[in-house]
């Protein structure tokens, strides 16, 4: 097509929303206010396990503009809500808020004081007294599975635990030449946005509307209306901007029924922004993992065996999957394979999906067990991967839509410089610093949701693109504007994105990383849709040049409409024609059907990538720093490699964090997430951040849609802990096997 | 946070005796003073200090650095933190005093940060700062949480069994090797206070931190004369590399003559109570030679009283290495 050095698919490209951020224009959840609207903040349990057998509000209801004060007796009737088809009606923390007196975990909301001001409601929170009858709360982070069915319930359905088994693993382990039998361990990790969670609700009569900041506005809708026994149609819910999520604002937790509650009580809009510390306690946070990780081969490095048996925490109550074993059983080619998990209850949060949920602890037990076999065979890294990469899909027995990890590994080693590397422990020094250097590969997940968009094409020129997806940050505004432009020919600063409001065509989730994957082919078809009815217009209306010709005998490119016998040269812009029909649009929809959960697909479709890391070490000090990575992702077509490198240096930075800092601390006493603060929780700041090269392979996967593209907020997470760890090792010969590498693990 | 009278007064003589109506000049005083707020205001949030009163001093004149005739340097009260660490003189004869503030906090909290303020800094242990955890600190005969719990980050000397809490401050570690004194103008006149003297240790009475007494207010912190040809090094440890309190962190004026230690001030932070002066590890190095085996030698001795909890036995090792070190780089220098 001639419009191809045109497209603006593939090249770099500035946010369009950039300005508006930065101009502070840009309204996030709380930028939102209304007449009359009060603040409301929770109060949270101060035992992990126990119940209340005494609720004081009396003073707190007694202070100057105090409204009311929720509690499980007043709060007026909340429903469960269960998950229906697709995406619809996930929450991962399904007991209505104050359903009964007993206490699972610190935090948990058990009153909520609404108020005229934040300052009032926050003193009024404080001023509420609970008694309790405590009982002695577990976070003991040493897991033992419980004693649970072969088959369990998790938020998505039912699960076996015995999640892929092929061959005979422990019979192909206990005869193979070279074993290796270790045991990984991940830590509780807290998602920490820079923005809080933060509900607005505001009801008109029997309908509500829901200002949220949230990464699925089209589930939470499903959630709410089943919660409060509503039409879906009465429930609206607007996300216009989100300071980040992690995943932990991918599913609603119990903030929103509370905020939604207290309006309906009080008959006023209702704001609940939570502070920092309520972050650590009922929205979410990576599960602790223990995964013990077997593996078989033969001395030339080929496996034989591969057991990935991992154990995870979770709530009281709920069962979200940390889906450790996901990509076990296709990274490697290996015929004797079993993964399967247990779980063990503590009382703690809800878990959630945070950030490569699953496999990024999976991938950093699996990769770092792949390092601890090549040490042991004495094979490069990157070699005993080659030796192992796999022809299909061995878990599915299906070929892969477009796997290139080899290409990755060989192109990483040569920019990472690879080839000078001495493998002894402590060989490599520069500038007085000892050098560790080490790799690893990553996968994540490729696949659609379902996604509906439209599209308008107008008679001032400009376009219109709209979705009730969201953009968290990650570009998805530039990527519907890129998408948009690219079929109609509209210059990107002429096209307007709509996104983040349920009143909307229906979008993916921002979350797994598929909501780029999902709208491709919506939002390229509803262009189509639009230059059909444009074409239809163009022959059928007075005033056009196209009248009494046949839609088929036009054709549209750039933005102009002309006779293919003519040529573009003779186009009339759009614009022009809707002018002359006097029309001041055209209309399109499209619509793009989920793969994901497809029970018989055929081809597995995931990315694949590989990081080099480098770590400087000063055993004088104990001093380790991550001083540079080199990382390269084939993720099909990258629809804008700006945003796109941003991804992955950003999930690179967040890796160092879960290499070498954070963890979410339970007291042992009391069970409270003790460090909950951005002082006490450490993440890695800019000073921590070396310079990430970030290198895309470019081989589209037609397969998820048109342009070929896969989605990028995950992939660059997974596999990094394992780089570093595998790094940490070379530089100071200490195998560490409990994220994060501490300096007291270094201190030999 | 509480609401609180708000007064800006105008003298220090009319600040002091507002103070001196307080009952306390320590933990849960209902009277303090205000000045960069990067401590107080944080803790008057949590809930932590609860004043029904505040004096703001920061109109105060004591926001001016003055050679002092003879040497030495008289630094304001209210001189921030960031003013002080590229101010030329510190820079030139103080060095140690400026690395440890730039070590500490970030840029924009040091814009605000004041000396005195950072005399006073309080604890980072997160059952101090947690008004739904007991702590013996904040509400005396509570208990000490931290003893069997999160206690990583916490100290290793000067310890009692009420309190395990580490003195936070970077720029008093420096203040203690520099041999700083403190003018405090209360409500019987004007006193001075070595630093040595101004902070407490828990013992039984872990909420009193400083000999402050009702009514004193800080005026200005001075440096004695420099120490000619001494080299000066802060060396910080800590987890990440920026933003976030010391591990281990030690400060370190060092003097020598022909390959032997003529004179050495040392003191660590992360891991006292209070700013900790090692007189142990002065006197293991005072006539010694300037070498490897003699630097590690003053770290045991400087740790040899150390008493770790469940999680922080590695500081004891961290921290010889960090003065270890700190000595290479200052006989090096």
């Amino acid at each position: 097509m001639p419009a191809t050095q045109l497209t603006p698919i593939g090249h770099d490209t500035p946010r369009v929303e950039g300005p508006r951020k930065v101009s502070g224009v840009a309204q996030y959840t709380s930028d939102f206010h209304f007449p009359g609207m009060l603040y409301a903040v929770p109060v949270g349990a101060t035992i992990a396990n126990g119940r209340i057998t005494k609720l004081d509000t009396g003073a707190a209801e007694k202070m100057p503009g105090v409204r009311a004060i929720l509690h499980r007796q007043n709060i007026g009737k909340i429903f469960r809500s269960t998950a229906g088809p697709g995406f619809a009606g996930i929450c991962e923390e399904r007991r209505p808020p104050f359903e009964d007196d007993v206490v699972r975990y610190y935090g948990q909301y058990i009153a909520l004081a609404v108020a005229e001001t934040f300052e009032t409601a926050k003193a009024a929170a404080d001023a509420v007294r609970a008694t309790y009858a405590p009982e002695k709360p577990n976070v003991d982070p040493h897991l033992a599975a419980d004693d649970e069915p072969g088959q369990v319930m998790t938020t998505f359905g039912p699960r076996k635990r015995l999640d892929s088994q092929r061959g005979d693993p422990d019979a192909a382990f206990g005869s193979a030449p070279v074993k290796l039998d270790y045991t990984y361990v991940t830590p509780f990790e807290t998602h920490n946005p820079l923005e809080p969670h933060s509900t607005t609700a505001v009801w008109e009569g029997p309908t509500l509307t829901l200002y949220e900041s949230s990464q699925g506005v089209v589930n939470l809708r499903s959630v709410l209306s089943q919660m409060f026994g509503l039409p879906n149609e009465n429930v609206r819910v607007i996300t216009k901007f989100v300071g980040s999520g992690f995943g932990s604002k991918l599913w609603p937790w119990t903030v929103c029924p509370l905020a939604a509650a207290a309006a309906r009580q009080v008959g006023r809009p209702v704001r609940v922004v939570l502070g920092r510390k309520m972050m650590f306690h009922a929205v979410g946070h990576r599960p602790r993992t223990q995964q013990r990780v077997r593996l078989g081969a033969t001395p030339e490095g080929k496996l034989v065996s591969l057991q990935h048996d991992y154990i995870y925490t979770r709530s009281m109550l709920d069962a979200h999957h940390e889906d450790c074993g996901e990509a076990t059983p296709f990274q490697y080619s290996v015929p004797n394979l079993r993964v399967s998990f247990g779980r063990a209850r503590r009382n703690i949060g809800g878990g959630a999906d945070m950030r490569g949920p699953g496999r990024v602890p999976g991938l950093y037990a699996t990769e770092s067990a792949m390092n601890e076999l090549a040490r042991q065979l004495k094979i490069d890294p990157v070699k005993l991967r080659i030796i192992n990469e796999p022809k299909i899909d061995e878990g599915l027995g299906i070929p892969f839509s477009s796997r290139h990890l080899v290409e990755c590994f060989q192109l990483g080693s040569e920019k990472f410089g690879w080839s000078k590397r001495n493998p002894a422990v402590g060989s490599m020094q520069r500038d007085g610093l000892t050098l560790g250097w080490g790799m690893a590969g990553c996968s994540w997940i490729a696949a659609r949701f379902d996604a509906a968009a439209s599209i308008q094409l107008r008679d001032d020129g400009t376009c219109r693109v709209a979705s009730a997806t969201q953009d968290i940050g990650t570009g998805t505004y530039t990527i519907l504007a890129q998408l948009a432009s690219a079929r109609t020919g509209v210059p990107l600063e002429k096209v307007e994105v709509e996104l983040g409001d349920t009143s909307l065509p229906e979008g993916p989730l921002s979350g797994g990383s598929v909501a780029t994957a999902s709208v491709v082919n919506a939002v390229l078809s509803a262009a189509d849709q639009a230059i059909g009815s444009l074409k239809t217009a163009a022959v059928s209306t007075p005033g056009s040049p196209f009248v009494n010709h046949s839609p088929g005998d036009l054709a549209f490119e750039n933005g102009l409409l002309f006779l293919k016998a003519d040529g573009a040269a003779n186009g009339v812009p759009f614009a022009d024609l809707l002018r002359r029909a006097k029309l001041g649009l055209v209309n399109g929809s499209g619509n793009s059907p989920a793969t994901f959960g497809n029970p018989k697909p055929k081809f597995s479709t995931h990315s694949f990538g590989c990081h080099f890391a480098e770590v400087t070490w000063q055993p004088e000090i104990a001093r380790l720093r991550v001083s540079r990575v080199v990382t390269v992702i084939d993720a099909g077509r990258i629809i804008n490699p700006l945003a796109g490198r941003n991804q992955i240096q950003g999930a690179v930075v967040m890796g160092i964090g879960m290499a070498l800092l954070e963890h979410t601390s339970y007291d042992p006493q009391n069970g409270a997430p003790i460090n909950s603060s951005m002082a006490d929780y450490i993440v890695a700041v800019n000073a921590d951040a070396p310079p990430v090269e970030v290198h895309f392979l470019d081989f589209p996967d037609k397969e998820l849609n048109e342009v070929g593209a896969r989605g990028i907020g995950e992939i660059g997470l997974t596999g990094i802990a394992a780089a570093i760890t595998d790094a940490v090792y070379h530089a100071t010969g200490v195998r560490v096997r409990e994220l994060p590498v501490r300096i007291e693990d270094l201190l030999a | 946070m509480r609401t609180f009278e708000f007064m800006r007064p105008q003298n220090a003589a009319a600040a002091v005796t507002t103070a001196a109506q307080a009952k306390t000049a320590q933990q849960g005083a209902d009277v303090k003073f205000l000045a960069g707020g990067t401590t107080l205001i944080d803790l008057m949030k949590l809930e932590v200090e609860t004043p029904a009163r505040l004096i703001d001093v920061n109109r105060l004149p004591f926001d001016k650095i003055e050679e002092v005739p003879g040497g030495g340097l008289k630094i304001g009260a209210t001189v921030r933190n960031s003013y002080l660490a590229y101010h030329p003189a510190v820079q030139r004869d103080y060095s140690v005093l400026s690395q440890a503030i730039l070590a500490g906090a970030s840029a924009q909290i040091r814009n605000m940060a004041t000396t005195a303020g950072n005399l006073l800094q309080r604890t980072r242990c997160m059952y101090f700062r947690d008004t739904a955890m007991p702590c013996n600190k904040r509400d005396p005969g509570s208990g000490c949480p931290a003893i069997t719990g999160s206690n990583r980050m916490l100290a290793i000397l000067g310890t009692s069994e009420h309190c395990i809490a580490t003195n936070p401050s970077d720029m008093c570690v420096a203040l203690a090797a520099l041999e700083a004194t403190i003018q405090v103008q209360g409500p019987k006149g004007p006193r001075t206070i070595p630093i040595a003297d101004f902070h407490l240790l828990p013992g039984n009475t872990p909420n009193r931190e400083t000999v402050l007494e009702p009514g004193d207010l800080i005026t200005h912190v001075t440096l004695p004369p420099p120490i000619a040809g001494s080299k000066q090094v802060y060396l910080k440890l800590r987890d990440r590399a920026s933003y976030e309190f010391a591990l281990a962190s030690t400060a370190v004026v060092l003097s020598a003559t022909g390959g032997k230690v003529t004179k050495a001030c040392i003191a660590f932070g992360g891991v006292g109570t209070k700013p900790w002066r090692s007189h142990d590890a002065e006197a293991a190095l005072t006539g010694q030679p300037a070498d490897d085996a003699n630097f590690r030698k003053a770290a045991e001795a400087a740790l040899r009283g150390a008493k770790p909890q469940t999680e922080n036995k590695f500081k004891i090792e961290l921290a010889k290495r960090c003065l270890t070190h700190a000595l290479k780089m200052a006989s090096t220098a």
